[in-house]
């Protein structure tokens, strides 16, 4: 992985974020297109939570059979004359799609948008290896050409301004004549459209992600809104899909389930513009397709979290809706987060996939306010996921030890009533009195954290223990 | 009719199905800490509105908080201790009701969890659990009571705190409670779903990003022209207030239930003492 | 994880080690059961009408639609809409006998050749599976008469339906798709809800992205 992951830094990368204005713009122009969206469309599917029900109780299943179902796919793959990897982890998946660009002499390798080819940095290790990757999705071949990683599992570019995106192009398509005028977004888009198609159209090897890979018909699917992903894997002579573990379902009928509930969530559409479903190479007879088609199986660490209290995250489709509704990303967008993954869903992914001793604020990044579990089409409950993985760094103090200092403070006297009683007494005096006639303080000892912003309100002078046991302590 | 521990219980969903209860019943109010330690109007308006529904009141003088800062910090062994303490503190009342979906919402749902191993101090968690409520949901709901006489001229917003509405499931409540209030007017904002950025120690450890998420709200309560903003519960009051005043804003802040027992004799939340 | 072993033995063991934790946790409860599937009433409650679903649906996903009687005036439908809307007259074909066999003839001044797209395209004419109704959705298939390519290179997309295709459910649809004879999918199933489209650049929604910038559909009321 040549990406070195930030997200330690989290809280600086996020007051960084703050500050960047065609950031905020993004940002907010992203937050009142995705809310507003899903509701409308989820107004007009009536069986709506029932799915998502079904969706979940579904991949409990999935999870509890997961060796059957991946033997079952592999069985249908080789069946259908293709050929499946396993993949422990990210450099044997990285050393396997090399070698079977190798074997056909590929330059060039067209990618439809994968976040597992994002996680294990398929792209920069193909070019260290002389293989050019040309991401299509248009997101991602905004970031490729800006050198960054994706703020967004399903709009990874949702992070750049339309102006950002015509100065990216001025400046990588050296051919471009200046004098063109790229003011309209349509404009930008038949540009991008135009220089892509070239590239399909040269390339020896086509990598995709998948959104599903289904048991019985040893079939994988990909959703996509461009059709990028479909030139990726019917052009070139060689199809790879890149797919962890998780992402196998039993059948169509059961993929039905999360396709209807999957485009809803993400993009607010009934149902996304391309769904297809691929499995083996071209027919004997056939006109077109891909001579060959392999699907790397990558686990990269997933299978140590079955059977642990952080298992429910594995449920996730990558829709990207914790994201929009999540205010803390709706603040600081996805590079905040310093990986591939960001928003609540990346909160639990990330320390599962680069050690939570380098992920450490993100699980406590959130105000566990929810609004990601009320929109998560299979009802992960992130918030109490976040809370576990929060235990976990507790327990391995690995929390600063200031937090851990003054929590050890503030429980010693929550557990002893009498102190408490008498502590919150003087606190309340002292900071009535701090306060005087103004009401409110705009600085207080230990309270730094709270007065950069906000002034902290004066308390009554008295505690309500303190005045209740005077008023009616015979009664209480 | 106290309850006593270990005795034959209704489960959650009669309880949720007796309707108005009967005259007398005991309530336990749970203060919450913020509120004793800054704002105990809200206590006594908490007891006012509670007796007036005809409810007997009582304060269990060994509550402290209900656990959140431990909890939601990942220490689970402290938060454990915590729940134990304000179980036993508490289960010998009919009903427990707090001014706060926040803490409502931690000891009925995060107690059970907590403990839902411990073959003792589990099922009298879920017993706890089953007769805990928010204040004002407590009221309509239970107790099926909206008008409390109570007269303000102002123009209102309120914000649903995320544990009230997700966890507690809060909604209606208030606003059938606000709606009898005389002369008020409820405007609603945009996004009331949305966190106000408070999140306990949230907005200690990340200042900015709680500050930002705060300024949106504010934005959307400005937007609304109210000249009140009103919540259940404190700790997103005491960040509102805390933000607004910060800037200047002359929107006051105060908690639902000082408006419905009509006692609005303390200055508003974060304002000037006159 | 252990070290040794190939990888599929080494990913197999640990899938199974976690199963085994799961067992643990469930203190004796069976693992979850494989729910049943829900296919919503939208398309298939007693009484929906279909057809005007689906053409409703087809509009919604802003594809564009036309109807014709029989079989043979679908050349004319197809002048008419590359005329009508300025495009080149000329189309690609499924060698497929559901399009190839119509009477191009009567349309004289539309070129036709037939085969795959290497890209050079403006316009394909190809046949679907079905038509499904709940989502305006066309199922296509590839098969030696119907190349996927000509469902994404060319800038216009035009499907030639017969009404009985029109289906309620993707169920339906998929229950139309013609297998392997082992049983086995096609190498691609293509759902296509609308023409391309992206709102990767400021979150604007454009059409046209990579796929067809346009998606039309004409729908014969007799046989194909």
């Amino acid at each position: 992985m040549t990406f070195v992951p930030t997200s330690n830094a989290f809280k600086e990368n996020a007051t960084g974020a703050l500050k960047d204005k065609p950031l905020q713009e993004a940002l907010g122009i992203a937050r009142q297109h995705s809310i507003q969206t899903r509701l409308n469309t989820v107004a007009k599917m009536p069986e709506f939570e029932t799915l998502r029900d079904i969706g979940r109780d579904l991949k409990n299943h999935i999870i509890a059979n997961l060796d059957h179902y991946l033997l079952q796919f592999e069985q249908s793959v080789i069946d259908r004359g293709g050929k499946v990897h396993w993949c422990p982890d990210g450099e044997s998946a990285r050393a396997k799609v090399l070698e079977i660009c190798r074997s056909v002499n590929a330059r060039t390798v067209t990618k439809g948008k994968t976040m597992i080819g994002e996680e294990i940095g398929i792209n920069d290790f193909l070019f260290a290896n002389g293989i050019e990757p040309v991401e299509t999705d248009l997101g991602e071949y905004i970031i490729q050409l800006r050198g960054e990683t994706p703020s967004h599992i399903i709009g990874p570019a949702l992070h750049v301004t339309q102006a950002q995106v015509e100065e990216t192009f001025r400046e990588a398509h050296t051919d471009l004549d200046p004098a063109r005028n790229l003011e309209d977004p349509a404009s930008l888009m038949a540009e991008a459209r135009e220089k892509l198609r070239a590239g399909f159209l040269k390339a020896d090897v086509g990598i995709t992600g998948a959104n599903f890979l289904i048991a019985d018909e040893g079939a994988t699917t990909i959703v996509t809104n461009e059709g990028n992903g479909d030139l990726t894997q019917t052009l070139p002579r060689i199809h790879i899909v890149l797919a962890s573990i998780e992402k196998v379902v039993p059948s169509l009928k059961d993929a039905m389930t999360l396709l209807r509930i999957l485009a809803r969530s993400a993009t607010g559409q009934e149902q996304s513009v391309y769904t297809t479903f691929s499995s083996g190479p071209r027919r004997p007879t056939g006109l077109d397709g891909p001579e060959e088609f392999h699907v790397v199986l990558i686990d990269n660490g997933r299978s140590a979290y079955l059977g642990s209290d952080l298992e429910e995250m594995l449920r996730c489709i990558r829709c990207g809706a914790c994201l929009d509704h999540c205010p803390v990303y709706h603040s600081v967008g996805g590079h905040a987060y310093g990986w591939v993954y960001s928003g609540p869903i990346g909160s639990l992914l990330t320390p599962m996939l680069i050690g939570v001793e380098n992920a450490k604020p993100l699980p406590n990044a959130s105000t566990l306010c929810g609004r990601c579990e009320s929109v998560c089409p299979v009802r992960i409950p992130i918030p109490k996921l976040l809370r576990n993985w929060r235990e976990r760094e507790f327990s391995r103090a690995i929390t600063p030890q200031t937090e851990r200092s003054g929590l050890w403070f503030w429980a010693f006297m929550a557990k002893r009533p009498l102190l408490y009683r008498l502590v919150t007494r003087i606190g309340a005096r002292a900071l009535f009195n701090l306060a005087g006639q103004r009401g409110r303080l705009s600085s207080a000892p230990l309270a730094s954290g709270w007065t950069k912003h906000r002034d902290l309100p004066a308390t009554q002078g008295r505690t309500f223990q303190e005045q209740w046991k005077a008023k009616r302590g015979a009664r209480s | 009719m106290t309850s006593q521990p270990g005795t034959a219980q209704p489960n959650p969903q009669e309880l949720n199905k007796l309707g108005p209860i009967s005259a007398g019943a005991n309530v336990a109010l749970f203060v919450t800490c913020l509120v004793d330690l800054f704002r105990p109007s809200v206590g006594f308006a908490a007891v006012k509105l509670l007796e007036e529904a005809g409810c007997r009141v009582s304060v269990p003088p060994s509550q402290t908080c209900c656990g959140q800062p431990a909890y939601n910090s990942g220490d689970r062994n402290t938060a454990v201790d915590i729940a134990r303490q304000t179980i036993a503190a508490f289960e010998g009342f009919d009903f427990i009701v707090a001014p706060s979906g926040s803490c409502g919402g931690m000891i009925k749902h995060h107690y059970p969890q907590l403990l839902g191993d411990d073959a003792q101090w589990g099922p009298r968690a879920e017993r706890l659990a089953a007769r805990t409520f928010e204040l004002t949901q407590f009221l309509a709901e239970q107790c099926g009571r909206t008008d409390f006489g109570a007269a303000l001229s102002a123009n209102c917003t309120y914000h649903d705190s995320c544990s009230s509405l997700r966890e507690m499931k809060v909604k209606a409540a208030p606003r059938d409670l606000l709606k009898k209030v005389a002369g008020l007017t409820l405007t609603e904002m945009e996004e009331t779903d949305a966190c106000c950025g408070f999140g306990g120690t949230f907005c200690i450890k990340f200042p900015d990003v709680s500050n930002s998420m705060a300024a949106r709200k504010v934005e959307t309560i400005d937007a609304t022209g109210a000249d009140l903003l009103l919540a259940g519960d404190l700790g997103c009051l005491m960040n509102l207030a805390g933000k607004m005043k910060r800037d200047g804003s002359n929107v006051q802040v105060r908690h639902v239930a000082e408006v419905l027992a009509g006692m609005m004799d303390e200055p508003a939340i974060g304002e000037e003492r006159s | 994880m252990s070290t040794s072993g190939t990888g599929r033995d080494r990913m197999l063991a640990s899938i199974r080690a976690g199963i085994s934790r799961q067992a643990d946790r469930r203190h004796g409860e069976p693992a979850p059961a494989k729910p049943t599937p829900l296919i919503p009433a939208r398309a298939t409650a007693p009484g929906v009408d279909v057809v005007g679903l689906f053409k409703t649906q087809l509009a919604n996903a802003k594809s564009t639609l036309d109807e014709v009687a029989s079989r043979d005036d679908v050349p004319a439908a197809v002048a008419r809409y590359l005329a009508n809307n300025n495009f080149e007259a000329r189309v690609r074909l499924s060698p497929d006998a559901r399009v190839s066999s119509l009477p191009w003839d009567k349309a004289p001044m539309v070129e036709t050749s037939s085969g795959r797209s290497h890209g050079k395209d403006p316009t394909s004419v190809t046949p679907a599976v079905a038509a499904v109704a709940e989502t305006g959705t066309m199922v296509l298939q590839s098969s030696d008469g119907t190349p996927t390519t000509l469902h994404f290179l060319p800038d216009q997309h035009v499907v030639v339906i017969s009404k009985s295709q029109i289906v309620g459910t993707y169920e339906d649809a998929l229950a139309r798709v013609k297998r392997g004879p082992d049983g086995a999918l096609p190498r691609t199933v293509n759902f296509v809800t609308g023409p391309s489209r992206s709102a990767d650049i400021g979150k604007i929604l454009l059409m046209g992205a990579h796929g067809p910038k346009k998606l039309h559909v004409i729908v014969v009321d007799g046989d194909l």
